[in-house]
């Protein structure tokens, strides 16, 4: 028989099985924030001045400015931002580009993050193979398949690597989709930001395999800034997914990072995002502060963005994936899922610009909420004078699971554009007892019942994604809700 | 033989207001009893009872099932000890496949006896048995679990679950309601199909046409919340002709 401890260890593992830690030496930087630390993490980084000019700009941008505080988000707490290591990385990094760490591979290896080749090469299916940028705290560890990928021309490595290895590539592009002071976490992020993926898919190229970074948080007393940026070039397509955790800690740790990307004229780029980041105790104990700004700019004619996320994690959630759609018919979509449980809130959404003629857009959001927790879908659809013709299409639904949650909806529209068609839809429904009887009939306990009924409503989502991240996903739903019901 | 199902003095009812007031009905293995009844009678609630519906109490007495203390397990415990309910109402689950449904209460069921899951190859090849048995043709297994379903079509996949599921007892309540020949004509087969010397099953109904088609061993005449007359087909041949005030307790 278990002892109660077990059983209760058991519990709180099927909880949140990511909550481990690596033990690991690891360097960090003092605590705190000011143009010296911004020149050691800079140094650390062996950075270009360029780099360190555009940090330290974003910084002085940075301290005029102050939090929004417009979200529904009445657990953010005041960050202090003193108070925060802003660099720690593994002792083994300057050992790169030799072999993974193995207490670092262990970890990824337990999370489920192939950041070794062999085991995949040595596969049948080359088309189900995907190349991992693998981030430890605030520097990417490994990223696989770049021969395979710089015959196609494709570049895929750290964010650091880029700045090195293709300078004219990242300052062409760097800050042009999120600009330094859009506003204060992304100022933040480019005054600190510590790695991240870069990918550059070159003209006409349609990358072979799914590309993916994993973002991983380790230390304690730190957050993690970082920063990726994608660029498609004409013609050029790539699917690209993003997967983060964290251990367990009774304190909030901060990620503020900044994704770009770039989409010119006939590239297509799909961004899915399935982000477990630790979301806290079922007392509202500790938990990632997460707050990132994502945006893509679809700059050619034709081009199309489409984003997927399932947000699961996360103490707060403050994120609005966005595209600007520029080029004359080009097409963007935003699909998400966000389950808030315990006490858990997020605010997210996405904003769809449109700027060129015939541009379309399509919202499908799906809001779940349990326990405590707050859940709010906030949008901005906008279609500017020069819009015409451009169609937007939205639907925001959501789940209520239980009598103590909330789920609100704050949806913009600003149609400058007498020829743009916006068309906005909203329900809000209940897990009804007769769902789960007839579930539970069919011999479904009641956390599978929950479960199979959360996943049917969010199918229209979790069907966007690519399989493998389809099935994490629909676990994560039905974990992540476990103890919401009773 | 060992009865299957003992309902002894059978007090129910929702809210507050009693509905049952006192049942008492014994099922051996391989018996297919029906309940016969007036609107009102307790038909469903007896149903619901059975099933082990949280929003109806047991205010008295007792029900055994297999030897077991039916009334202290949950319904999904009662679904792998094998019962099974024909939903009059089924209820619709947006999202989900029927495939994907069949799947999870499949391996439910087999989880809860220690078994590993069922072979997808396995699953797959009894889903297209059962889907054929109730005349579902191959984008059935894909549709949403009973959403846009028209009343037969969703008799039907009550009766098409109950095959998958293999119950030792079935209670199907008012499952011929609203039904044309020819669907009722499948749900028959399907009770018909299921009968062996293990497997019960009450009929709940209030029409004689689904008992012609499956013979039931005994026939009960449920009224104002109590069992008024048992027999055989004789009962349900005279309600047919005279009606429920015929039938006095």
């Amino acid at each position: 028989m278990l002892e109660e401890k077990d059983i209760l260890a058991s519990a709180v593992e099927k909880e949140y099985s990511e909550g481990f830690v690596t033990d690991i030496e690891q360097e960090f930087i003092p605590k705190g924030l000011d143009e010296d630390i911004i020149k050691m993490i800079s140094a650390k980084k062996d950075e270009p001045g360029w780099l360190l000019e555009f940090r330290l700009e974003a910084f002085r941008k940075w301290k005029t400015m102050t939090p929004p505080k417009w979200g529904h988000l009445s657990r953010l707490p005041e960050i202090d931002f003193q108070d925060i290591i802003y660099y720690a990385a593994p002792k083994s990094d300057k050992d790169r580009p030799k072999e993974i760490d193995p207490a670092l591979q262990e970890t990824f290896d337990k999370l489920g993050i192939p950041v070794g080749e062999r085991e995949v090469l040595a596969g049948v299916k080359p088309k189900d193979t995907v190349a991992v940028d693998a981030v430890f705290d605030s520097v990417s560890v490994s990223t696989t398949f770049r021969k395979t990928l710089a015959e196609k021309g494709i570049i895929f490595c750290s964010f650091n690597e880029a700045v090195h290895n293709h300078p004219d590539l990242v300052r062409k592009y760097l800050a042009t989709v999120v600009p330094v002071g859009d506003n204060f976490y992304a100022a933040l992020n480019s005054a600190v930001f510590s790695d991240g993926s870069f990918c550059y898919i070159p003209k006409g190229v349609k990358c072979p395999m799914d590309l993916s970074s994993y973002f991983r948080i380790n230390a304690s007393g730190t957050g993690q800034f970082e920063r990726t940026l994608i660029i498609a070039d004409e013609g050029a397509s790539v699917s690209y997914m993003e997967g983060c955790t964290a251990p367990m800690r009774d304190e909030n740790q901060l990620h503020a990072a900044v994704v770009e990307i770039i989409v010119e004229k006939d590239a297509d780029v799909r961004y899915s995002t399935v982000q477990n980041w630790y979301p806290g105790d079922s007392q509202g104990r500790g938990g990632i502060l997460n707050l990132v700004t994502k945006r893509g700019l679809c700059r050619g004619e034709n081009s199309h963005l489409s984003w997927t996320q399932v947000e699961t994690g996360s103490a707060i959630t403050w994120k609005y994936p966005s595209t600007i759609l520029m080029g004359d018919n080009s097409t963007s979509e935003f699909y998400s899922v966000a389950l808030t449980n315990n006490y858990q809130q997020a605010d997210t959404g996405t904003k769809m610009i449109h700027i060129g003629r015939n541009t379309r857009s399509r919202i499908v959001s799906k809001g779940i909420s349990a326990g405590h927790s707050e859940n709010s879908y906030r949008g901005l659809v906008r279609m500017n004078p020069g819009a015409s013709k451009a169609r937007n299409f939205s639907q925001c639904d959501s789940l209520l699971i239980g009598s103590r949650c909330g789920a609100h909806t704050f949806p913009v529209i600003r149609n400058m554009c007498p020829t743009a068609i916006v068309e906005h839809e909203a329900t809000t429904s209940r897990i009804s007892e007769d769902q789960l009887f007839y579930c539970n009939q069919r011999g479904l306990g009641p956390e599978d019942a929950v479960g199979l009924i959360v996943g049917g409503y969010a199918r229209e989502v979790l069907s966007r994604l690519p399989m493998e991240f389809a099935v994490e996903a629909q676990k994560l739903l039905s974990v992540n809700l476990e103890g919401s019901i009773g | 033989m060992d009865n299957l199902l003992e309902i002894r003095d059978l007090h129910a009812g929702i809210e507050g207001k009693e509905i049952l007031h006192g049942i008492n009905l014994t099922i051996k293995p391989g018996e297919v009893h029906a309940v016969m009844g007036p609107n009102g009678a307790g038909k469903s609630t007896l149903s619901a009872v059975l099933a082990g519906r949280p929003d109806y109490s047991v205010t008295g007495g007792s029900i055994t099932f297999s030897g077991q203390d039916l009334l202290a397990m949950s319904p999904e415990e009662r679904s792998w000890a094998g019962i099974f309910l024909s939903f009059q109402y089924p209820i619709e689950i947006p999202g989900v496949s029927i495939t994907s449904f069949m799947k999870a209460a499949v391996n439910a069921r087999r989880k809860a006896k220690g078994e590993p899951e069922m072979a997808p190859a396995q699953f797959l090849k009894l889903l297209k048995e059962k889907m054929a048995f109730v005349k579902m043709k191959g984008e059935f297994a894909k549709r949403e679990v009973n959403v846009g379903f028209s009343g037969g079509e969703k008799k039907r996949n009550e009766i098409f679950q109950m095959a998958m599921l293999d119950p030792v007892f079935s209670i199907l309540d008012e499952t011929d309601s609203g039904l044309d020949v020819d669907a009722l004509k499948i749900v028959a087969d399907g009770v018909n199909a299921m009968r062996s010397p293990e497997k019960s099953a009450i009929i709940i109904t209030h029409y004689k046409h689904l008992l012609e088609l499956v013979t039931p061993d005994v026939v009960h005449v449920l009224k104002d919340g109590k069992i008024i007359a048992t027999g055989g087909m004789e009962l349900a041949d005279k309600i047919e002709n005279q009606g429920f005030d015929s039938i006095n307790g």
